[in-house]
């Protein structure tokens, strides 16, 4: 038999999080425990939940509050994946710091929004960040409280009285101490630093102690939102000593538009990376809403998305497709700064969940072009749920038809290989060639060729195919001007 | 709150029951602050269990290497069959499942043991070390095969009434038909968990998150060896049970048990959500070969079925759930001239089990299925197709097991809401829509549901509670009905509160507990308000006539002018607050407490047969569902759903239609999204909801109406009402055969489509 190696203690060091006001701390904390676990069987506090401990039911749904440009941001997350040491130095706010008769509560007991009650503190820990967002609970739709829910499982109600409950929540009175006193929380946050600097887990303030650090420590598990790395913690029982997370640096925080491409930092969730991508592609918007939950979009990064990089991600066909890249960059001791290289990001992969970065690299930026006149865009994705679903098959294709001819052709592929990757014999077959419904015809059909997509719980491959060049046929329909050809987009009204 | 508020509220509630009255646990819910098993706080000592899974899905065990788990720091122990004091096979329905993999393991996820550790991460670390010895056998897998093979957990049963053969051979059309419908995991939010505490003198005490703490405490007793009084069983709540903790719990809490005996200490075992879907058994996926014959009008004239249940590998309640799919085939008509045979496949899964409906589901998809075919075929449109065939009103009303259907509303239910819902002209709009929309397709349909009550093994039809009134007037009732989430102690608590003539609030109900309400069937078969509210009842009656007494001898009036309104007690002579009357009933040592009991009359059913009357009565409903599917991908949304459902006269407005809303979209999720994928060595690959999909928020319809049926319960039942924990699932039936009539619509074969209607599947019945 094969001796598993034991492991050894695990190194622990501080944590500090404010709470109530009030700074919290644990004086030993394993690198590698997670938020969920802290606060139940260290703190006691059991009204957060775990439902499914991987991010998928929101049963644990807390939020954090983080200083960021001098401003308060409230972010629902699930702590279930999130890593207890990922909050140093934030405010992190469960359903017991409500105190029972904050709005959201009331609405909830009001609109008859628990049944069995154990998904309810998620639900009410959504609702108080939507609360929040929309000072006070003001103007909040249906379609807005679909979307701050849209990580929470209820398996009694139905959801309706949950959805009451947000439309109800903005009318009732506030009482005192109800809404979160931002300056009160920035004040408190202040108090608090970051961990140590040679702390077994480690989230660098700056891109250069970032880099530094991963030079001193290639054997650190680098981590951002941990929506992936949460569950081989949680659901294969992997350990780490040591642990780096990038959502700390600075500098990866921010979204930087360039005359021609846009540069997403690593640190960057998904809830502003898509933003972004939506402010710069509008139409992006029904396809962004369908990437996972909404704590998952909040904790999960981009650069963590492509890092990983899934064959089911769902970000990189439509990277792909728009021709984006990646910049990775490490320290070079020898000349005492930061060395780069960029590359496309289909190049980035060299089979299922490997890639080609040095041990001391880290992504750092995903660079994507801006769009360009002529450009016509369409990203599919297919799944057996709308939200918070993963592929089964995901498609980007971005064209520019001039004079009725194929002038470029991007496409990006999901679901289908062991990488995410570029559909580069589809996109010879639309090259150059007129763009009528011969040429998608047949561009389909070497579609439906192009991969070898495997059969699992999700599809099976002949479904995925299938799929493939059908989707195909609907961006000639679309381009068409064919409306009604999408049930995200479908307008009930109208078709009535 | 000020005086002249109080008033108002009182004159618009002068009763505890008929109001929407907030969920008992409501604002604890929200606070956080309702107790679940995993949040009551340890006992000093308690260790941490986790189980010890198969990994093949059958084969023979000949033992375990435990080396490299019992070496990991924090281990404590291995537990397996070899330490099971009591009878190695767990004390369920069948006798047929161990408690432990013993010899051989039957599929893949069967609990072969656990470890035990000081915590819950090191245990489940270390159960993944335990290797077992297995020499692999061939699974069976499908039921075809399990039929092919005659491998039956129990024997097939064969139900008929008239001729079937003749009535087919002379009908003007027949139809031939076979598909499958899957199962479903329950996903209650709360996974399994048991919590078991050693007391002095080889008693114990078991925390269980459990739908029948009686059967619970059978199990552990049986294990254990002991009789049922050492072992106390409590449950205060379960997030969530639809039927999955009714045998499911049962099983953790003899192996936390287990483990706390090898141990001596307490033992918590809360399963992971992905070996929960692992391990635990699920609704029983189906398969049916039929053929029917009809006329031109599209009636009946002859219906043989042969009902495939999957039950996995043990019986379970597969008995009773294959029974009831018989007993609801009808669904809402009349079966003149009816065949079925009914099998109970033995395969290498998950053992099969309750699920919300309990069979039911599977029978009425069947004759949804096959109307809607009928419809189609003759180009009739399906409504009136099926109220051709419905129960009629003093004709046409015997079922196929011979019981009479005495209470039917099912005419007038589904033509009003064939009207509210503007149905027909719906219909025509979709129509005139698909034929200009050449990729989005739409459909519709209207389906309802009868569904009988009551346990079909009549001996559970029985209940009993204790109502508590203390010398301040406070009242506390405990009955031997479990919450899960469905409003059952709310309403207890309204119906005792209205029996004593006390606010709402000054009543609460405590946790199921088997020291003091003993012998309690399980709370399911819809049955926990019908039973266990007419217990209380009937307890909080007794404590009334104390009371009456005494307070008629104090007035000198007859105790039956003694009334119990608004927190008074009123006599022809005076009104006195009713913790008044406790105050002076106790210094007179009058007894303030008392046992209630009710069984369900007038049932009564012949199990060799299968003829008699199962059901006291029935729950009528109906829905119509609108949908649109994508003919490109195969994927649906469901646009508008118009429900009309009999609850009787509600206890509680708002209770029921969260159990109309909830179980509907439960309904909807297992015939769209909710699909198990179990590969061919038996894997379950959808066992952790990044792959298993319930619904969320985002697939709450656009249009969304429900509304009640007006008319009190027939039978007499507590306060009028009606049972409606499951018969709403079915309604969502509308939404299959909705998909079924756009699949229909855009020129696809809907014959060819199974149920989960995923995209996959509608794209295949499409043709694409």
């Amino acid at each position: 038999m094969t001796v598993q190696k034991q492991p050894g203690p695990m190194p622990s060091q501080p944590l500090t999080f404010l709470r109530r006001g009030q700074p919290v701390t644990l004086p030993a904390v394993p690198p590698d425990r997670t938020l969920l676990q802290v606060l139940r069987e260290d703190l006691h506090c059991t009204g957060t939940k775990e439902g499914c401990g991987e991010g998928d039911c929101g049963a644990c749904t807390v939020v954090l509050g983080e200083a960021v440009d001098g401003q308060l941001k409230l972010q629902a997350v699930n702590a279930c994946i999130k890593l207890a040491h990922s909050v140093q130095g934030q405010a992190v706010f469960t359903v017991e710091d409500l105190g029972g008769t904050h709005p959201v509560q009331e609405a909830m007991v009001q609109c008859h929004g628990s049944q069995c009650g154990f998904c309810t503190p998620g639900f009410v820990m959504s609702l108080f960040a939507l609360y929040e967002d929309t000072g006070g609970g003001q103007g909040v739709d249906h379609a807005r409280a679909q979307a701050a829910l849209s990580g929470n499982l209820c398996r009694c109600t139905g959801y309706r009285p949950i959805l009451d409950a947000a439309a109800r929540m903005g009318e009732l009175p506030c009482p005192a101490g109800a809404r979160v006193d931002e300056a009160a929380v920035l004040r408190g946050l202040r108090t608090l630093g970051g961990a140590r600097p040679d702390a077994p887990y480690q989230r660098p303030p700056t891109l250069e102690a970032l880099l530094k650090a991963r030079a001193a420590h290639p054997d650190a598990q680098v981590v951002a939102g941990t929506t992936d790395v949460g569950l081989w913690i949680t659901k294969q029982h992997k350990t780490y000593a040591r642990l780096l997370d990038v959502t700390g640096a600075a500098e990866l925080r921010q979204v930087e538009t360039y005359p021609h491409h846009i540069a997403i930092g690593a640190a960057v969730n998904l809830t502003d990376a898509y933003a972004a991508l939506v402010a710069e592609r509008p139409s992006l918007a029904a396809f962004a809403h369908r990437f996972a939950g909404l704590p998952v979009r909040n904790a999960g990064t981009l650069g963590g998305n492509v890092a990983n990089g899934s064959p089911i991600g769902d970000s990189m066909p439509l990277l792909i497709a728009l021709g984006a890249s990646v910049v990775l960059m490490r320290w070079d001791p020898k000349r005492r700064a930061i060395a780069h290289r960029e590359l496309r990001l289909e190049d980035l992969y060299t089979g299922y969940r490997q890639n080609v970065m040095r041990p001391d690299e880290l992504l750092c930026w995903i660079k994507v072009p801006r769009p360009a006149p002529g450009e016509w865009l369409q990203v599919d994705k297919v799944s057996k749920r709308f939200e918070d679903d993963i592929s089964a098959v995901c498609l980007a294709v971005k064209l520019r038809i001039e004079d009725g001819v194929v002038r470029e052709a991007s496409i990006g592929a999901g679901g289908v290989a062991a990488t995410p990757t570029r559909a580069a014999r589809t996109e010879a077959a639309l090259l150059d060639q007129p763009w009528n419904e011969d040429t998608v015809m047949f561009a389909s059909a070497v579609l439906r060729d192009e991969f070898r997509p495997i059969s699992d719980m999700r599809a099976s491959a002949d479904y995925r195919r299938a799929v493939l060049g059908n989707l195909l046929r609907r961006h000639w329909l679309a381009h068409q001007g064919q409306r009604g050809l999408r049930l995200e987009t479908l307008d009930l009204e109208a078709l009535a | 709150m000020n005086a002249p508020d109080t008033a108002l509220l009182q004159q618009q509630a002068p009763t505890a029951t008929g109001v929407s009255r907030f969920h008992e646990s409501a604002r604890a819910q929200v606070a956080g602050a309702a107790t679940y098993v995993d949040d009551i706080p340890e006992v000093r000592g308690t260790l941490h269990a986790a189980p010890v899974c198969s990994p093949v899905a059958h084969g023979r065990l000949s033992g375990f290497d435990t080396a490299a788990a019992l070496a990991l720091p924090g281990v404590r122990a291995f537990v397996s069959a070899a330490d099971v004091p009591g009878d190695p096979l767990l004390a369920a329905f069948g006798h047929d499942e161990p408690v432990f993999a013993q010899d051989t393991v039957q599929f893949l996820g069967q609990a072969m043991g656990l470890i035990v550790a000081d915590d819950v991460m090191t245990a489940r670390r270390a159960a993944r070390l335990v290797k077992p010895r297995i020499d692999a056998l061939p699974p069976v897998l499908t039921v075809h095969e399990a039929h092919e093979r005659k491998s039956y957990v129990l024997p097939p049963v064969h139900v008929a009434r008239g001729d079937a053969a003749a009535a087919l051979a002379r009908a003007p059309h027949t139809l031939d038909g076979e598909f499958e419908v899957g199962g479903q995991e329950h996903f209650y939010l709360e996974g399994q968990i048991a919590y078991a505490l050693p007391l002095e003198q080889d008693q114990w005490w078991i925390h269980s998150s459990t739908q029948h703490p009686g059967e619970v405490q059978h199990w552990v007793a049986h294990a254990l060896g002991i009789p049922n009084h050492a072992v106390t069983v409590e449950c205060r709540r379960m997030g969530g049970g639809f039927g999955g903790k009714e045998t499911q719990a049962g099983h953790l809490a003899v192996w936390a048990a287990l483990a706390a005996r090898k141990t001596g200490r307490p033992v918590k075992l809360r399963l992971d959500r992905d070996d929960d879907f692992m391990l635990t058994g699920k609704r029983h996926p189906f398969a049916y070969r039929y053929r029917v014959g009809f006329d031109d009008s599209g009636r009946l004239s002859g219906l043989r079925i042969a009902m495939l249940a999957n039950c996995g590998f043990s019986a379970d309640l597969s008995g009773p759930v294959a029974d009831r799919a018989i007993f609801h085939c009808d669904n809402a008509y009349f079966l003149e001239d009816v065949a079925i045979d009914s099998f109970r496949c033995k395969t290498n899964t998950q053992s099969h089990t309750a699920f919300r409906g309990f069979g039911g589901p599977q029978g009425v998809i069947a004759i949804e299925r096959i109307l809607g075919d009928i419809a189609r075929h003759l180009d009739i449109d399906p409504l009136q197709v099926r109220l051709r065939n419905l129960y009629g009103v003093g004709e046409r009303d015997q079922t196929h097991y011979d019981m009479t259907v005495e209470d039917n509303i099912l005419e007038p239910l589904m033509t009003t809401l064939a009207r509210t819902s503007g149905y027909e002209e719906r219909r025509a709009a979709i129509c005139a829509f698909n034929a200009r929309s050449p990729v989005i397709k739409k459909g519709i349909a209207i389906t309802p549901v009868k569904f009988g009550i009551s346990f079909t093994a009549t001996l559970f039809n029985q209940a009993g509670a204790l109502v508590h009134v203390y010398t301040d007037g406070s009242v506390m009732v405990n009955h031997g009905g479990t919450e899960m989430g469905q409003g059952l102690n709310t309403k207890v608590a309204q119906i005792v509160a209205d029996e004593l003539g006390v606010p709402f609030e000054r009543v609460i109900a405590t946790a199921a507990d088997t020291s003091k309400v003993p012998n309690a069937s399980a709370t399911a078969a819809s049955s926990g308000t019908d039973l266990n509210g007419r217990a209380a009842q009937f307890a909080a009656r007794h404590v009334r006539d104390n009371l009456a007494a005494f307070v008629a001898g104090l007035d000198g009036c007859g105790a039956g002018a003694v009334r119990f309104v608004n927190g008074e007690v009123i006599t022809p002579k005076s009104a006195r607050r009713f913790e008044d009357v406790v105050h002076a009933a106790y210094a007179n040592r009058i007894q303030l407490w008392s046992d209630g009991f009710y069984r369900t009359p007038k049932i009564h059913y012949d199990k060799v047969t299968m003829k008699g009357r199962p059901f006291y009565y029935f729950a009528y409903g109906a829905a119509v569902s609108e949908v649109a599917i994508d003919t490109l991908t195969g994927e649906s949304r469901v646009l508008a759903v118009d429900i009309l459902h009999d609850v009787g006269h509600s206890i509680n407005p708002a209770i029921d239609i969260g159990q109309i809303e909830g179980g509907f979209i439960q309904g909807m999720g297992w015939l769209t999204t909710e699909q198990l994928v179990w590969n061919d060595k038996g894997y379950l690959q959808t066992h952790a909801p990044s792959t298993y999909k319930i619904p969320t928020a985002g697939d709450l319809p656009p249009r969304w109406n429900i509304a009640l049926w007006p008319e009190a319960n027939r039978e007499d039942n507590v306060h009028g009402s009606k049972a409606v924990g499951e018969p709403p699932f079915m309604l969502a039936i509308s939404v299959y055969e909705a998909l079924r009539d756009a699949v229909a619509q855009a020129g696809g074969d809907p014959e060819a489509m199974h149920a989960p209607g995923t995209a996959e599947e509608v794209l295949r019945a499409l043709g694409g």
